[in-house]
C-alpha cells in the first residue's frame, strides 16, 4: 500500500504541473510516442491529422530515443504502470506479441482492422498480428538491401560464398560492411541467413525451438567465414548499422549489407560513393534459392490505457493512410506499407531500388513473434558474438539450448 | 538534570525525524520491497503469473555462469581501475599541494575530468579508441579495434574509470595531507629523514585512515560500475558487469523476480566489501575526518 499511495501523491503533483487540467476544457490530446524521427514527416503527419479531425482531437508527438531497446524499455516501463497518456504507438515490428500477451495494447476489430490492412503488404500486416487478431496499423516497413560498389564490382554476387569470394579478390578495398555488435542486430542478421537457408528460429506456434541443425549450422557456417575473413572490417565485434554506413561512406569498402536510409545519406554526405552505390538483393545462402530478409518497421499500435480508445484508432489510421505513407518516404526515407505507393513516380524517385525492395520485402520473414522475444533476441545475440568464435559444430546445440532457456525465461542471460 | 536530558534527548529525535523518515521512503523501502520481489517468480509482462517461489531465484542466479564471470569481471575491474587510482591520486594531491606557481589552475585543471558526466566521458573515449574515427590508434600507430576484445576492452574501461575518477581520490587525498602537521616532518627532516623516508614513515602512515576511506569510497563506488561498460561495450567481449546482468533481467527481459535477486546480492557484496575494510582493515569512520 506505501508504494500505491506515494506513487499516487507523485501522480497527482505530476497532473497538476502538466497538462492534465486542461483536457476539460480543450480537444482531447492524443499523445503518439514513437521514435524521434529527425526530418520532420512524423511532426507533419501528426498535424494533418489533427487538422482533418476538424478540432475533435490533437495528435502531439511523444519521441522516444532512436535507438529499438531503449524505445521498448521506456514502453514497457511506462505501460507496466498503466499509463493513460500513451494513445498511439509506433510499435517497432518485435514488440506486436509481447504488447498483446500483456494486454497493453487493444487489438483491432471490425471495420477499423479492415482498413488497417487494406492494401498493405502481406508481411507487414503479419509483422502487426499475433494469435490471429491484427494489433497494429501497418504504417511504415523496412529491410535490408546489398550495396556494392558500381566501379568495382560488375555485377552483384548471387550467394554469400560468391560475395565473399568476390570480395577477397579485391584484396584491400574489398570489406565486407555488416552488423556484428552484440545487440540486435545481430539477432536480425542471423535471422535473414537462418531463412535463406530454410530455417526458422521458433516452431509455427511460436511455443517450442526450430532451430533445425542443417539450416542453421549453415548460417553459423557464413557467420564465422565472413568474421575470420580478410574481408571483415576490424571493427565488425563493435559495428552497427551507422559504422557500417560510415564506413562505407568513406570510400574503402565494396559491399555493405544495410537499410535503405543509407541511399539519401549517401548522397547527402559523399556524393563520390553514391555515384558509384549500386544495390541488390541481400545475398542468398542456397544457390536458387532468393535470401528471405527480415523485416524492420513501424506499426501504429494502441495503448490499453488510454482515455480515448476510440479516437485513438482513429487517429492512428489516418496516420497509416497513403499521404503521410508518402510523406514518410519522400521525406523520412522510409518505405511504405501500401503496396500500390510502390508504383507511383514520386516514390520510385526517392526509392530507385523500389522494385528490389518490393520483391524482398513480400518474401520477408518475421522474426521470432513470441512475447517472449525480447529473451529470445538476447539469447542469440549474446551466444553468436563475436561471430568469429563461433563453432558451427559445436555451436548449434548451444543456440538451441540458450533459446530454449529463453522461452521458458529460465536464468540468467 | 534527568528531565532536561531526556527533553533534549526527544528533540533531538524530533530534529532527526525527517530525515530519518526520508531514508526509511528513500532507501529502507525499496531495498525491503526489493528482498521481497526477490522470492517470486514475477515478469511484469505477465502479473497474472506471479508466485512465491522462496529461494529459487536466487539458486538460479548463483548456479549461473553469468553470475560468476560478471563478478569477476566486476572485481577485475575495481581492483584494477582503484589500485591505479591511487596511486595517481597521491601523485596527483602531492602536486596540487606542493604546486608553487599556478596553484588554482593546477587543482582546477585535475578537477575537470571529475565534472564531465559519465556517460559522456565513457562516449567520448569509446571514440577515441575507435578504429575510424578515433585518435588513439593513430597515435600509437596501431590498427586494433580496442572494443572487440577481451583485454583491450578491458583496459579502456578502466583508462576511463581512472581518468575519470583519479581526480576524487586526488581530492580526498589532498584533504588528508593537510593533516600532517608541518613541524612533524621538519622534525624528521633535522633527524637526517630523507623526501623519501619522510613520505613513507611520517606523511604515509598519518594519512592511513583517510587513504582507508578513500578507498573505501572508490570501491564501492567502483564495484557498481554501470555506465562505462554499458556504453562502451555493454557488456559485450565478456565485459559484462554485476550491475549490467542485472539491468538486462531487471530492465530489458522484466524479470522483477530474479533481476532482485541479482540487485540483493549485489547489496550482498557491497555489505560485504564494507565490512572489509572497516573490520579488516580497522577504520574508524568516526574518527578517521580528524585525522587522530
Amino acid at each position: 500500500m506505501g508504494r500505491l499511495s506515494l506513487s499516487g501523491v507523485l501522480v497527482c503533483a505530476l497532473a497538476v504541473l502538466a497538462s492534465c487540467g486542461e483536457q476539460s476544457t480543450r480537444q482531447p490530446r492524443l499523445h503518439w510516442y514513437v521514435f524521434d524521427e529527425q526530418s520532420g514527416a512524423f511532426q507533419e503527419a501528426a498535424r494533418r491529422c489533427s487538422v482533418q479531425s476538424q478540432g475533435r482531437y490533437e495528435i502531439v508527438l511523444a519521441p522516444l530515443p532512436t535507438d529499438a531497446d531503449q524505445q521498448r524499455e521506456q514502453l514497457v516501463r511506462r505501460l507496466a504502470a498503466d499509463d493513460p497518456d500513451i494513445a498511439i504507438i509506433g510499435m517497432d515490428v518485435i514488440w506486436t506479441a509481447e504488447l498483446a500477451a500483456a494486454g497493453w495494447i487493444l487489438p483491432w476489430e471490425g471495420e477499423a482492422a479492415r482498413q488497417a490492412r487494406v492494401g498493405r503488404l502481406a508481411s507487414a500486416v503479419q509483422s502487426a498480428s499475433y494469435d490471429g487478431r491484427l494489433w497494429a496499423a501497418p504504417f511504415t516497413t523496412n529491410t535490408q538491401l546489398l550495396w556494392y560498389r558500381t566501379d568495382r564490382v560488375n555485377k552483384p554476387p548471387a550467394t554469400w560464398d560468391e560475395m565473399i569470394a568476390t570480395a577477397e579478390g579485391l584484396g584491400k578495398v574489398g570489406t565486407i560492411e555488416a552488423q556484428g555488435e552484440r545487440y540486435e542486430g545481430l539477432t536480425v542478421f542471423f535471422v535473414s541467413l537462418l531463412a535463406s537457408a530454410g530455417g526458422q528460429v521458433l516452431s509455427d506456434d511460436g511455443r517450442s525451438v526450430s532451430l533445425a541443425p542443417e539450416p542453421t549450422h549453415r548460417a553459423l557456417e557464413i557467420m564465422h567465414r565472413l568474421a575470420t575473413s580478410s574481408v571483415a572490417d576490424p571493427g565488425l565485434a563493435t559495428a552497427r548499422e551507422d559504422q557500417g554506413r560510415l564506413a562505407f561512406e568513406q570510400g574503402s569498402p565494396s559491399f555493405m549489407l544495410n537499410y535503405t536510409y543509407v541511399w539519401p545519406s549517401a548522397h547527402a554526405d559523399a556524393p563520390a560513393v553514391a555515384a558509384h552505390m549500386g544495390w541488390a538483393r541481400w545475398p542468398a545462402v542456397i544457390p536458387g534459392r532468393p535470401s528471405r530478409v527480415t523485416l524492420g518497421g513501424i506499426n501504429l499500435g494502441i495503448g490499453a490505457y488510454t482515455r480515448h480508445p476510440k479516437l485513438a484508432f482513429e487517429a492512428a489510421l489516418c496516420l497509416a493512410s497513403a499521404p503521410n505513407q508518402r510523406l514518410a518516404a519522400e521525406r523520412g526515407g522510409l518505405p511504405p506499407t501500401l503496396r500500390a505507393l510502390y508504383d507511383e513516380p514520386q516514390i520510385r524517385r526517392v526509392f530507385p531500388f523500389a522494385e528490389v525492395l518490393r520483391e524482398t520485402l513480400r518474401d520477408a520473414v518475421q522474426r521470432p513473434q513470441t512475447p517472449l522475444y525480447a529473451d529470445v533476441s538476447l539469447a542469440i545475440s549474446h551466444t553468436l558474438h563475436p561471430m568469429r568464435a563461433i563453432d558451427p559444430d559445436r555451436d548449434v546445440a548451444r543456440l538451441r539450448a540458450a533459446v530454449g532457456r529463453a522461452l521458458r525465461s529460465e536464468g540468467l542471460l | 538534570m534527568r528531565p532536561r536530558g531526556s527533553a533534549e534527548q526527544r528533540l533531538a529525535w524530533l530534529l532527526c525525524a525527517p530525515a530519518v523518515i526520508a531514508m526509511l521512503a528513500v532507501t529502507a523501502y525499496p531495498m525491503l520491497y526489493a528482498l521481497w520481489l526477490s522470492l517470486f517468480r514475477y515478469d511484469l509482462r505477465f502479473p497474472g503469473e506471479r508466485h512465491f517461489v522462496g529461494l529459487a531465484n536466487y539458486a538460479a542466479v548463483l548456479e549461473s555462469e553469468v553470475w560468476w564471470r560478471s563478478l569477476l569481471n566486476t572485481l577485475m575491474i575495481t581492483v584494477g581501475s582503484v589500485a591505479v587510482e591511487l596511486v595517481l591520486g597521491l601523485v596527483f594531491a602531492l602536486v596540487m599541494q606542493r604546486a608553487l606557481v599556478g596553484r588554482r589552475v593546477v587543482r582546477t585543471g585535475l578537477l575537470v575530468p571529475y565534472g564531465i558526466i559519465t556517460v559522456v566521458a565513457a562516449m567520448s573515449w569509446r571514440f577515441a579508441f575507435d578504429p575510424t574515427t578515433g585518435f588513439v590508434n593513430g597515435l600509437l600507430g596501431l590498427h586494433g579495434a580496442w572494443l572487440a576484445e577481451r583485454w583491450s576492452a578491458f583496459f579502456v574501461i578502466i583508462q576511463t574509470e581512472v581518468w575519470k575518477t583519479t581526480p576524487f581520490m586526488a581530492l580526498l587525498l589532498l584533504a588528508g595531507l593537510t593533516l600532517v602537521p608541518e613541524e612533524l616532518l621538519r622534525a624528521a627532516r633535522v633527524d637526517g629523514a630523507g623526501a623519501v623516508q619522510r613520505f613513507f614513515r611520517i606523511t604515509l602512515p598519518l594519512m592511513r585512515p583517510v587513504i582507508l576511506v578513500a578507498l573505501l569510497f572508490r570501491t564501492l563506488d567502483a564495484f557498481r560500475i554501470f555506465d562505462t561498460v554499458y556504453v562502451q561495450t555493454r557488456g559485450a567481449q565478456d565485459t559484462a558487469t554485476v550491475s549490467l546482468v542485472g539491468y538486462d533481467t531487471l530492465i530489458t527481459r522484466l524479470n522483477l523476480g530474479l533481476g532482485s535477486a541479482v540487485s540483493v546480492l549485489i547489496f550482498v557484496c557491497v555489505v560485504l566489501i564494507a565490512a572489509l575494510y572497516i573490520k579488516g582493515f580497522a577504520l574508524d569512520l568516526s574518527t578517521s575526518g580528524r585525522g587522530r
